[in-house]
């Protein structure tokens, strides 16, 4: 089945006669030459030099032995003890503290590592499976801690002030407004926080004139309003997709970040054949999403159709006929969905993500009628609490001159709101402001009181993420600046004496816990109980304006269609935008469009040409820059809604619907954070009405946009048969020789399988003896969400190097996870079928939009890191044996011994090694945390920070693996099956790395190995990898 | 003359002051025997070693107050008779309960921290104790300690002047010589005898200079050694052996390690489980060093008297913020900057805890006879080559060991060895130690 099926990673790869800059791509592991020019120079310039060989090998005798009399005093180095050591902390042996992230955006019980006492690392709790998932910006959070732009103190006008001082006037400002008409209003974040909801309203009783708006950057208004005009509470429903079979989801992304995310982990259960099962994703969208790239079968269509489309729905399921005009192809779609749902009834279930009452509201409707399993509606997700209508009036308020104070925790309005200069407008008016914020952003450089927070791994907290779902958050590191958190000064105003850890506990034996011990829940970091704790009473909710399932059914039918319309999301690395000073989830790598440092307008390669934003394959890798090293170029777009306009850089996105374009949220910001990070273009003002789809003009621009795209780095060198896949109907009908064949190659003219030992040139080393580790991946479950990438950056100090080293294909990344578009075309087809179209012209006939594989194509992830071969080629290459092999199965690398020939780079079919062309820590021109002291505080102190000149890569975590046996060695027992861990496999929360001991039969790996869907990459090249991928089973059955 | 009578005069003073002086010395000690009921002094010191010195000492508030001359001062100050120190002493808690006002007194003064009760002490083993209480201090004998240095100095002077001794003769001898040779040579112009010209050879270095084999010979001689000295040379940079720098606090592995016999883990605890061995907190120091504020007078050596060592101990309160008078924290701590000694590079991974705690290894095996180094220096050059050599030749501790139990079968069997090395189950693969 894999064999004629073709894989690209970018739509040049398409274009058989353009294909040159690929082809050369393919070829070179260094896209570069070294400019050896630019210091020999040419032959006159060396003649005219008044230096003489003899001259040269002087100095060069002088400084040799300059650099080396030098180097023979060593420095004296210090040490320090404490000087009275804490109980529980050994210098060497990492503490674990379970605690809680609930930034407002990102809401996950974690478990988090400690050395010395700073916080080094995010793991997953694994006793708290339903408090939300751990995801890349979640495992890069603790690096925010070490942010050396963090506010040091609290400030008034931008002068230092003390806490004393903050208060003192705060308290005085706010009882003087007591007299007035003039309202106090507290802005705040989703805290999901039972004690912080206690808490404010104890103060709304001291002043009865506060009132609290809770506001999310990215808003899921739409959906808790329908939510809590059928259900009766602020909240959203939850969903369980390991019971789901059937799963129709309309431009609901919910492998990112659609109401709150941590959805995957129960998605990728249900993605793994298991007795010829698996549950069928039927996604329809714009934007090419990690969820639209991981369905079965993908629809893209404009927003407004999307609508129409869950009317129709809507309209099958009930049995009622409902109008609305849409294309034939999609008007199929929408009924072999509805049949498919009917069909599975109670193991099916339908989510979206249009920001509209009507649709949330008729989505709930279809769950209940379907009697949904995997719906959830009892329990409530309490991670996005924000009322849009409720800003919107605050901001009127403002203007109009009626609000007195304003205090804001956790929000940054001046940046997320789409009508900011009205609210900095609304701000001056205000006889007092107050931020409570980690950065001198946007809204503080605004703001009278700047007050210094916390972060959260400072903090303590609570949290209720879902209905009996509790988290408590603890520190795990004094402050390191003077900060209080937002819940302290609270406090101090409603004039409670005592911490805010007192509050917590006491609230919490009183109200959650009932008996329970508050000791184990702090030490668990999660408590569940079937009672909820009572909620702040929000404002009475008016649901008269929320029409009836008729009548909204009928209003969604009848949504009108513009030309353009866009579609605005939050990248899977960047959020609402919150985190952008962190320079791992600026270098990484978009799961769909590889992008870093970026956002940008993805617009489909058919409206590129009809726009005008398609370089042509000749201007596409241009001559004369560098952007022979596959640096991916595009043109600017002007994208005007309601009259403002954006000036954004465009990229061609596979799989964007006709007619539509995207932007993320999250970039461009410009004030608290370092001038590297300033990075992209702010989307929110395009944001009107916090409605996340609007009519845009989109029209080109000059100039050209770099970006540093890293999709075109590192390609397999054109060997096939890099991913492997079928189809559940396949799978389950034909032997596994048919769709996951033994590869072949020629021994003596006849066909042998490439695992013989007779094709084999080694002598195969004795293994079975101790620990063989292997690692496996499972393309199935894999959702592409990159937390692996980031939890291998935090474990291993890999560097960050900047975006104009990742244009040059310089990126450090251990593990890239490499996305393959696909179609069931060869590129021969493909291309008359290109050809076809374009002889059409305008005319296009929908089936021919669904044949052209960058219209709509598969997606497949493939995590790839260093195969740690068994018969590894960089290991033979290498001149000073700086790569050797372990007994284990590792790949080793010693830094120390590596002088930077990079052959093993050359040499590698796998393209994973990594080489530091540059300094990357202590040096000024790579200005991120390896930079200063702070940031290095993050740092692993046991594993090697490498210097320039060294070639590195992934090890296995066998920092990780050493331990584990370490600690067997020290208690005197044996390992316990699958106790071993990397990085990548304890961040995966779907479970599609696995890694494990081979040679103990009890592990889960050793199955996963000799699985019938286990292939080895590029097997042919016979280099015996010890990481093992299972073959993507896409489930095609239209039932 | 007259300096000599004064100091005659000065010494009669002398004489007489110190008969007085110990009249009434063994007068008052008379006094005081008789006052302490007989009891032996000697008995009780032992018992007040084994039961009261880690609170009390007999001239020094410590955790309890001093207790020299303890029932004489109760008894003068308080009016407290021998039955009320019995009483306390057993069961210093029921007293203070029972309201009697100098036991609450007493309580309070020392911060509510009660004294441990002692009800397995006799009325012997009391009168024993309270009789050492009672002793005098010893007076320091004067006379020789003050005799002792003078004597050292002697023997330098003695040293000094038979040397110049020695140089005044050979110089002496030098000249006459050189007067002789000057005489005789005079004689001999004198009698006209002809001293013979010595016969003009070619000169040795000439000869060697056309000597081309030799030449060539001490040519490669000359290369071979000069790289053989280049090679050792640059093989030592980085390595530090003998490396003895100069610390905050003289901390002394000897007094402690050594004459004491304290476990090396005892202070670097974090050994068993950590990478680091831990250079221990002044927490750890203060678990002994609150109540030893002073070296005995036996410590001092030669080369460190004892005041130098209770410098130190003084140092070492200093950092902690300890105050020895008003024995409690001050909570001022100035933490000690030692100068590391061993220092493996970053990209070199060592674990104490897999040599110490799983191979069962002495801390001495490495790092040398440190219960002999007054002062610690780095006794193993810390070579790689020196890891790898340990790795080849030393037997994995197998025994008790549950993880080792099929891995060690299998691979004797593999190996055909009784015993495996750290090498045969992998101690030279590179990754081991760098990552």
């Amino acid at each position: 089945m894999s064999s004629n099926k073709k894989y690209w990673k970018n739509a040049e790869e398409l274009n058989p006669t353009h294909s040159s800059a690929v082809e050369t791509l393919k070829q070179k592991e260094f896209t570069q030459e070294i400019p050896v020019d630019e210091f020999l120079g040419d032959k006159e310039t060396l003649d005219a030099s008044s230096t003489t060989r003899r001259d040269f090998l002087k100095y060069v005798g002088f400084s040799t032995a300059a650099a080396s009399l030098a180097a023979c005093e060593g420095p004296v180095i210090k040490s320090i003890p404490y000087v009275v050591q804490p109980e529980q902390i050994i210098p060497g042996v990492a503490n674990y503290y379970a605690t809680a992230i609930a930034n407002g955006y990102d809401f996950a019980s974690v478990l988090i590592k400690t050395r010395e006492g700073r916080p080094i690392k995010v793991e997953s709790n694994s006793l708290a499976k339903a408090n939300g998932g751990i995801n890349a910006r979640v495992q890069a959070s603790v690096l925010d801690l070490y942010d050396n732009q963090r506010v040091a103190g609290p400030q008034k006008e931008g002068q230092a002030i003390s806490w004393g001082e903050l208060t003192a006037e705060v308290s005085q400002k706010l009882e003087a407004l007591k007299e007035t008409d003039k309202s106090v209003v507290l802005l705040t974040q989703t805290f999901a926080s039972p004690s912080t909801s206690k808490l404010i309203s104890d103060l709304k009783q001291n002043y009865s004139n506060v009132s609290h708006v809770v506001y999310d950057a990215i808003s899921e208004s739409a959906a808790a309003d329908a939510y809590q005009n059928k259900y009766g509470q602020r909240g959203l429903a939850n969903y369980d997709f390991s019971k789901a079979q059937t799963i129709v989801s309309i431009g609901a992304d919910f492998l990112g970040d659609w109401q709150g995310g941590g959805f995957d982990a129960a998605y990728a259960q249900g993605r793994v054949p298991k007795n010829g099962k698996m549950s069928r994703h039927i996604q329809f969208e714009a934007n090419m999403s990690l969820s639209g790239a991981n369905a079965d079968k993908r629809v893209a269509l404009k927003p407004s159709q999307q609508k129409i489309a869950l009317a129709k729905l809507y309209g099958k399921i009930v049995g009622t006929a409902v109008g609305g005009e849409l294309p034939a192809h999609l008007e199929t779609a929408v009924n072999s969905a509805a049949s498919e749902l009917l069909k599975a009834g109670a193991n099916a279930v339908v989510l979206t993500g249009i920001q509209d009452v009507n649709a949330q509201s008729i989505v709930l409707a279809i769950n209940e009628k379907l009697g949904s399993k995997a719906f959830d509606p009892k329990t409530t997700i309490k991670t996005r609490q924000g009322n849009d209508k409720a800003v919107a009036q605050l901001v009127a308020d403002m203007t109009a001159g009626k609000v007195g104070a304003l205090l804001m925790a956790g929000v940054n309005p001046a940046y997320t709101l789409p009508n900011a200069s009205a609210f900095v407008e609304g701000l001056k008016q205000t006889d007092l402001s107050v931020t409570f914020t980690m950065k001198n952003d946007e809204t503080a450089a605004v703001s009278q009181y700047v007050a210094a927070t916390s972060h959260y791994l400072e903090s303590w907290g609570d949290l209720e993420t879902k209905t009996g779902h509790y988290g408590l958050m603890q520190p795990t590191i004094r402050p390191l600046f003077d900060t209080k958190q937002f819940q302290e000064v609270l406090l101090e105003l409603v004039g409670e004496s005592g911490t805010y850890h007192d509050y917590i506990k006491s609230y919490w034996k009183n109200t959650i816990l009932k008996g329970a011990s508050w000791n184990d829940s702090l030490h668990d970091g999660v408590y569940t109980s079937s009672n909820s704790a009572t909620v702040e009473t929000t404002a009475t909710f008016d649901g008269s304006s929320i029409l009836g399932l008729g009548a909204a059914a009928t209003t969604l039918a009848a949504t009108s269609t513009s030309e353009i319309e866009l579609t605005l999301y939050p990248k899977t690395g960047m959020g609402d935008g919150q985190q952008a000073n962190n320079p791992w989830l600026q270098e990484f790598p978009d799961p769909l469009t590889r992008t870093t440092w970026d956002n940008y307008l993805t617009v489909s390669e058919f409206d590129a040409k009809a726009l005008g934003f398609f370089l042509e394959t000749s201007t596409f890798f241009s001559e004369n820059s560098h952007d022979a090293d596959g640096g991916l170029n595009g043109k600017y777009a002007n994208v005007t809604v309601n009259g403002v306009t954006v000036k954004v850089p465009v990229i061609i996105q596979p799989g964007q619907a006709r007619g539509t374009v995207g932007m993320s949220f999250g970039y461009g910001r410009t004030q608290g954070l370092k001038a590297e990070m300033q990075t992209g273009v702010n989307a929110y003002p395009l944001y009107t009405d916090f409605n996340p789809v609007q009519t845009a003009t989109v029209e080109v621009t000059d100039g050209k946009h770099e970006f540093a795209c890293v999709q075109l780095h590192n390609t397999l060198m054109g060997r096939g048969d890099i991913i492997k896949e079928t189809t559940l109907e396949i799978f389950n009908t034909e032997s596994a020789a048919d769709w996951n064949p033994m590869t072949m190659v020629s021994l003596n003219h006849e066909e042998t399988p490439v695992n013989s030992p007779d094709v084999d040139l080694w002598d195969e080393f004795d293994r079975s003896i101790g620990h063989h580790f292997n690692l496996s991946i499972d393309l199935n479950s894999c959702t592409g969400c990159g937390a692996c990438v980031i939890a291998c950056h935090a474990e291993n100090n890999v560097p960050v190097v900047g975006k104009e080293e990742i244009r040059r294909s310089r990126d450090m990344h251990w593990l890239r996870i490499d996305r393959y578009y696909s179609s069931d075309d060869t590129f021969e087809d493909d291309n008359t079928t290109k050809d076809n179209i374009q002889g059409l012209g305008s005319s296009l006939s929908t089936f021919g939009e669904m044949e052209v594989p960058s219209e709509n194509p598969q997606v497949a992830f493939q995590p790839i890191m260093c195969q740690h071969c068994n018969h590894a080629p960089c290991e033979t290459v290498c001149p000073v044996a700086a790569s050797s092999h372990g007994r284990q199965g590792q790949n080793h690398m010693a830094y120390n011994r590596c002088v930077g020939t990079r052959y093993c780079a050359n040499n590698c079919p796998y393209k994973v090694r990594r080489f530091n062309w540059f300094l990357y820590n202590e040096n000024d021109e790579f200005d991120y945390h390896m930079n200063n002291d702070l940031g290095r505080m993050v740092v692993n102190p046991d594993v090697t920070v490498r210097s320039r000149g060294v070639m590195e890569k992934c090890s296995m975590c066998i920092q990780m693996t050493q331990k584990t046996i370490l600690d067997a060695k020290r208690d005197g027992r044996e390992v316990n099956p699958d106790e071993f861990k990397t990085a990548c496999s304890s961040a995966c929360d779907s479970g599609a790395i696995a890694f494990g001991d081979i040679n103990n039969k009890k592990s889960a790996i050793t199955e996963l190995k000799d699985d019938e869907r286990a292939y080895h990459l590029l097997d042919h090249v016979g280099t015996k990898p010890n990481v093992v991928y299972q073959v993507k089973v896409r489930n095609t059955n239209e039932a | 003359m007259s300096s000599i009578n004064t100091m005659k005069q000065k010494f009669n003073f002398y004489i007489l002051s110190k008969t007085l002086l110990s009249g009434l010395l063994f007068f008052s000690i008379i006094c005081t025997s008789l006052f302490a009921q007989e009891g032996d002094p000697v008995k009780g010191k032992s018992l007040f070693n084994a039961n009261c010195a880690a609170c009390h000492q007999l001239d020094k508030k410590m955790t309890g107050p001093a207790l020299r001359y303890v029932e004489t001062r109760l008894s003068e100050e308080e009016g407290l008779d021998r039955e009320w120190l019995n009483a306390w002493i057993r069961n210093s808690s029921a007293l203070i309960k029972s309201g009697d006002a100098y036991a609450n007194k007493i309580y309070a003064e020392y911060n509510g921290s009660a004294m441990t009760a002692f009800p397995q002490l006799s009325d012997e083993d009391l009168t024993n104790i309270l009789a050492y209480t009672a002793q005098d201090k010893a007076v320091p004998v004067a006379a020789v300690a003050a005799a002792a240095p003078g004597a050292q100095a002697e023997g330098g002077v003695s040293q000094e002047i038979v040397l110049g001794a020695l140089a005044i003769l050979f110089g002496l001898l030098a000249l006459g010589l050189f007067l002789v040779n000057k005489t005789l040579r005079r004689f001999a112009a004198a009698n006209n005898v002809e001293i013979a010209e010595a016969v003009k050879r070619k000169s040795l270095w000439k000869a060697f200079v056309n000597n081309q084999f030799l030449m060539l010979v001490v040519a490669i001689f000359f290369l071979l050694s000069s790289a053989y000295f280049m090679y050792g040379y640059l093989m030592q940079v980085g390595v530090d052996q003998g490396y003895q720098p100069i610390q905050p606090i003289h901390y002394s592995h000897k007094i402690h390690a050594g004459d004491n016999g304290i476990d090396c883990k005892y202070c670097h605890s974090s050994a068993r489980v950590s990478k680091h061995s831990g250079i221990p907190a002044l927490n750890v120091c203060m678990n002994c060093h609150k109540s030893i504020y002073e070296v005995a007078p036996s410590t001092a050596t030669e080369e460190y008297s004892k005041a130098f060592y209770d410098g130190e101990i003084q140092k070492l309160y200093d950092a902690v913020g300890w105050d020895d008078a008003e024995q409690k924290y001050t909570g001022k701590t100035k933490p000690v900057k030692w100068v590391r000694i061993h220092n493996l590079p970053d990209f070199a991974y060592f674990n104490h805890s897999q040599h110490v705690s799983v191979a069962g290894l002495e801390c001495q095996t490495c790092h040398g006879p440190v219960e002999e180094m007054e002062i610690m220096y780095q006794f193993s050059p810390l070579t790689m080559g020196w890891c790898i050599n340990c790795h080849r030749e030393t037997n994995v501790k197998v025994q008790d060991n549950d993880y080792y139990d099929k891995i060690h079968e299998a691979l004797t069997k593999k190996y055909g060895v009784e015993q495996l090395t750290a090498a045969q189950m992998g101690g030279l693969e590179c990754g081991k130690c760098h990552y």
